[in-house]
């Protein structure tokens, strides 16, 4: 435990406020019970994923400096983002400032039209969830926290593809032992395992869940799902631990999918890592929000001593 | 033509199904030359995603693996692509691990965890290739977007 990130501004973005809702209970439910502050920005916009981000990238930009700027307005220096699409964003954001021209001058233009200052590169550091439990709380404050253990349970955990790619947008990972890993992501691995949980070997902890073709193509959606929750009871896992809104949904809407569209059944449940771990440390099923979640796990946990 | 890539794509997969559903004794007879299949399955499918494009598929390594170097490949230009990038180092993980301990216990486990993650690799490139346009996965699809605003200009009002 450091004592940095003890109080952050906090981002949501627009999934938690509608199907990630679970995850933004979850996160601050955790928060709060660790000891943490959050402090929403005020008046946030929509980051730009990805559907602006696909027409115009520098917009996309602007949308996400926008948020950092609301930030530094609000005199923080750290932006707490639990999505991954929203982090992987203001990342971006974040990199485009300080490295082109270009973006500077199209986020200026911007700001000056819509009245607000322009975002500085460098002012505002944008962190995931895991980041911040991870550095303000640590394994050891976790693991002296932990009322419950999550012992006996087998997880998998998966990061999906925007938390680590691409790399250059996270100049602080790969830096070595303390820091994450864009090939082997495993700051999820080490919280959960702090809280006393069994990590299984899972690899594809960073395959694609086929987010963006879920209304388009959800054949395609569901197939790449159905693997993803194959392979992890392949490995052991009874959970699948997820820390992306757009990742989690997926994954709950396309087991229900898989069964009634391919026949095929798989029993691993699905749940965010803010979720377990509030339940590792004392907090109700309830006040973290599983009966939420799309898919059904509130009697799993109960046999299991959680929730 | 399209309707070919997708009986290719569909090939491999009809493939990687029967070593994952294959009995233990069946995988473990024929760990080795099973698990460089297993790489020649994932570079036949990321041949097909070249081979769309226009690009003649390399023949160089990378780290020693040609799978390796065909990622990189397809993956120049066009990030979305690099959302393959650890499941072709896992492939060749597990290929290495059945090769370097052929006898070893977790054989068959090892190969049927190799023929999911390459499973993974033909639905991610197979989606890519089904619909056109489809292709560029959450990240890209910008120069596909740019393509049909360039082929068909919006009407000026």
């Amino acid at each position: 435990m450091s004592g940095k990130y003890q109080k952050v501004a906090y981002y949501p973005g627009c999934s938690l406020e509608g199907t990630g809702h679970a995850y933004n209970r979850s996160t601050k439910e955790l928060g709060k019970a660790l000891g943490l502050d959050v402090v929403e920005l005020k008046n946030w916009n929509c980051c730009g994923a990805m559907e602006v981000k696909n027409i115009d990238p520098k917009l996309q930009t602007y949308l996400s400096s926008r948020n950092l700027s609301i930030a530094d307005d609000m005199g923080f220096d750290t932006v707490m983002v639990p999505c991954n699409g929203c982090y992987h964003n203001l990342k971006k954001a974040e990199y485009d400032l300080a490295n082109d021209a270009g973006s500077r001058e199209v986020v200026d233009r911007l700001s000056s039209k819509a009245g607000h200052k322009t975002y500085e590169a460098g002012n505002v550091e944008t962190i995931h969830a895991l980041d911040w439990i991870k550095e303000a709380i640590g394994e050891e404050g976790l693991r002296a926290r932990v009322k419950n253990s999550l012992k006996g349970l087998k997880i998998a955990n998966y990061y999906g593809c925007m938390y680590t790619r691409p790399r250059h947008i996270f100049p602080e990972k790969d830096k070595g032992p303390g820091s994450e890993s864009t090939s082997k992501p495993h700051f999820m691995d080490d919280l959960l395992a702090a809280a006393g949980a069994e990590n299984v070997d899972y690899p594809l902890k960073t395959a694609c869940c086929g987010g963006a073709h879920t209304l388009s193509d959800s054949d395609t959606s569901t197939k790449l799902v159905l693997n993803l929750l194959t392979t992890a009871e392949a490995c052991g896992a009874d959970v699948i631990a997820t820390e992306c809104p757009t990742c989690h949904t997926g994954l709950e809407m396309h087991q229900v999918r898989a069964e009634k569209v391919l026949g095929k059944k798989t029993t691993v449940k699905i749940l965010y890592f803010t979720q377990l771990l509030g339940m590792a440390i004392g907090l109700s099923a309830r006040k973290v929000g599983v009966h939420e979640n799309l898919s059904e796990s509130a009697g799993f946990l109960r046999a299991r001593g959680l929730g | 033509m399209a309707g070919m890539r997708s009986t290719r794509v569909d090939d491999v997969a009809a493939r990687l199904d029967w070593m994952v559903a294959s009995p233990d004794a069946i995988l473990v007879a024929a760990a080795p030359d099973l698990a460089d299949e297993l790489l020649a399955l994932g570079e036949a499918i990321l041949e097909l995603w070249l081979s769309a494009h226009d690009a003649t598929p390399t023949t160089n390594k990378v780290e020693g693996f040609r799978l390796l170097a065909l990622q990189r490949q397809g993956a120049r230009g066009d990030a979305s692509f690099n959302a393959c990038r650890e499941t072709c180092r896992e492939l060749v993980y597990h290929r290495n691990l059945v090769c370097l301990d052929p006898a070893h216990a977790d054989t068959a486990r090892r190969l049927r965890l190799g023929a999911m993650v390459a499973r993974h690799l033909a639905l991610f490139i197979g989606g890519k290739l089904e619909v056109a346009g489809l292709g560029e996965f959450c990240c890209a699809s910008r120069p596909l977007r740019q393509r049909e605003a360039t082929a068909h200009p919006a009407e000026i009002v």
